[in-house]
């Protein structure tokens, strides 16, 4: 394993500070915690709290500011936060006006955030929680853990962020936060598997010409293991199974996300998008907005994710809203 | 000098970390490669917390679960500091440790483990091991069996236990995303647990 690190126990801590030292104008660190809020606090509005393991940078604290989150918490590499942390998250966000858990749909997730959430009302605070659950990878049983959220939640953050910005109430926020998961679906592939710092070595092996459809973003593997192919052909494979939701139709506007997982240049996200924007154009759906880049990453895997977000004109006033944070600016 | 509670947990937490890379390696296989990680480092901070003098083996375990649910994360951390914390109170005020108890103590971890996981038996979880420990422990000792021989067919239940997560597809958890690719590879979970039990049986059998 090569990696630009000092030691694998010390990772979180000192990404966190770095990430401050960077950002000093928009999150602060609590102390004692692996937590980052806004800098100058988010009194009288609706707080929004998110987070999960770390190594999906800048995802979450990247997003904390203006517009979007209000504090993020950050767990061990690809292991959800424990209760005590979330629980001061949401203390330190807390503005006086109710906090919205947004949670990525994983067991582990879940249940810390649940926990917190159940401490945190104790104390009196008003808190609501949303599960994103937008991976099409997987699917969606009663009898299973249920669909993952991946890059999808990005688009929470940005839209329930702008609604809470807004003066929007903690019953608005949390009704728009559950529209966009409605209408938002993700899936992903990757060509080469992350290494986790403290494993040591990549989460699963593929041959030279191998490629995983249907990956998470915690380094599982994917549902389907297949030769590499064109990135056009490997994209219209992912935008299928989006397709077959049955959510998108001719007529339709929509947001499209191209994610990379870490480890991809943006000019093959940018290859990806072309053909994106050429299979969305023949079926007659309206791009509205389109964000390429590493917005929800999986340490250095090579691969991507598409996410198509249908909108209407309530999610596209709150999509093109401006935010104000480390790693997402929009006038 | 330290108690025998202290002592067990210590010999817990010694069998975990010894595993750290053997679990990490089971989970990386149908997880996120990160099982005996947070364990190892969950249970480091178990025996750095918990006083070695202290003889409430309630106390000792409150403090145990407490410790895991804040250091270990995932869902191992809320489910084994469930666990703990569920039997912790089985054994509120007491300073040792009959049979009849400990099968309640596993009982209310298993209730604790259900509730918070929302998982039954037969899902690849480490209740396909838990579950039909307590079966075996509760059935010996009903029998007339020793606290020491019941525990050896709780451990014995355990492991078939384990070898049954191998022929079972996941349908909680990170494993469950791979559906019947998880099949043929035993859950990280039951295999901790598993480990668990047979570290108190070692130390019981002394």
């Amino acid at each position: 394993m090569k990696k630009l690190i000092n030691g694998v126990d010390n990772i979180v801590d000192e990404m966190l500070e770095g990430m401050v030292a960077a950002y000093p104008q928009y999150i602060r660190r609590l102390d004692g915690f692996d937590v980052v809020v806004r800098a100058g606090g988010s009194e009288g509005k609706v707080a929004l709290v998110s987070g999960g393991g770390s190594g999906h940078e800048p995802a979450h604290g990247g997003y904390v500011g203006k517009g979007m989150l209000d504090g993020a918490v950050a767990g061990a590499v690809f292991t959800s936060p424990t209760p005590d942390q979330v629980y001061e998250a949401i203390k330190a966000a807390d503005g006086g006006k109710g906090v919205l858990l947004v949670i990525k749909n994983y067991t582990g997730d879940v249940m810390n955030f649940e926990m917190a959430a159940d401490m945190a009302r104790d104390e009196g605070i008003e808190v609501e929680q949303v599960i994103t659950a937008d991976d099409v990878a997987v699917e969606n049983s009663t009898w299973t853990t249920g669909r993952r959220g991946i890059a999808g939640t990005i688009l929470v953050h940005k839209i329930a962020g702008a609604c809470a910005e807004a003066g929007g109430s903690l019953a608005d926020v949390k009704r728009v936060a559950e529209k966009v998961i409605e209408n938002v679906r993700s899936m992903g592939m990757a060509i080469d598997a992350c290494t986790v710092p403290a494993a040591g070595k990549p989460s699963f092996d593929l041959a030279e010409d191998e490629i995983e459809i249907g990956i998470g973003i915690h380094g599982e593997p994917g549902v389907n293991r297949e030769k590499i192919s064109t990135v056009n052909d490997i994209s219209d494979k992912l935008l299928d199974k989006i397709f077959a939701e049955g959510i998108y139709n001719s007529g339709d506007e929509v947001a499209v996300m191209v994610n990379g997982m870490g480890g991809t240049p943006l000019m093959e996200l940018f290859v990806a998008n072309k053909h994106i924007k050429d299979v969305l154009d023949s079926k007659g759906i309206k791009v509205a907005k389109t964000l390429v880049g590493n917005y929800m990453t999986s340490l250095d895997m090579e691969g991507f994710s598409i996410t198509l977000l249908k909108v209407d004109d309530e999610l596209k006033k709150l999509l093109d809203a401006p935010a104000d944070t480390p790693a997402f600016v929009q006038a | 000098m330290s108690t025998r509670i202290y002592d067990c947990l210590k010999a817990i937490s010694e069998k975990i970390i010894d595993n750290k890379d053997f679990l990490t390696d089971l989970d990386r296989e149908i997880g996120d490669a990160d099982h005996g990680v947070n364990m190892a480092r969950g249970f480091q901070a178990v025996i750095e917390k918990v006083p070695s003098d202290q003889t409430d083996i309630g106390a000792v375990l409150k403090t145990t679960g407490m410790t895991l649910l804040s250091t270990v994360g995932g869902a191992s951390g809320p489910l084994y500091g469930t666990a703990y914390m569920e039997a912790a109170k089985v054994f509120a005020g007491k300073s040792e440790v009959t049979g009849e108890d400990f099968k309640s103590g596993l009982e209310a971890a298993i209730a604790g483990i259900q509730k918070r996981g929302k998982a039954v038996k037969g899902e690849k979880t480490m209740l396909d091991a838990l579950m039909p420990a307590t079966d075996a422990f509760s059935e010996k000792l009903a029998g007339g069996a020793s606290f020491a021989d019941a525990l050896d067919a709780a451990c014995t239940a355990a492991n078939e236990g384990v070898e049954y997560t191998k022929t079972i597809a996941a349908t909680k958890g990170r494993a469950s995303y791979l559906g019947e690719r998880s099949i043929g590879h035993q859950d990280p979970g039951a295999t901790s647990l598993t480990m668990t039990l047979e570290t108190i049986r070692d130390f019981v059998k002394g």
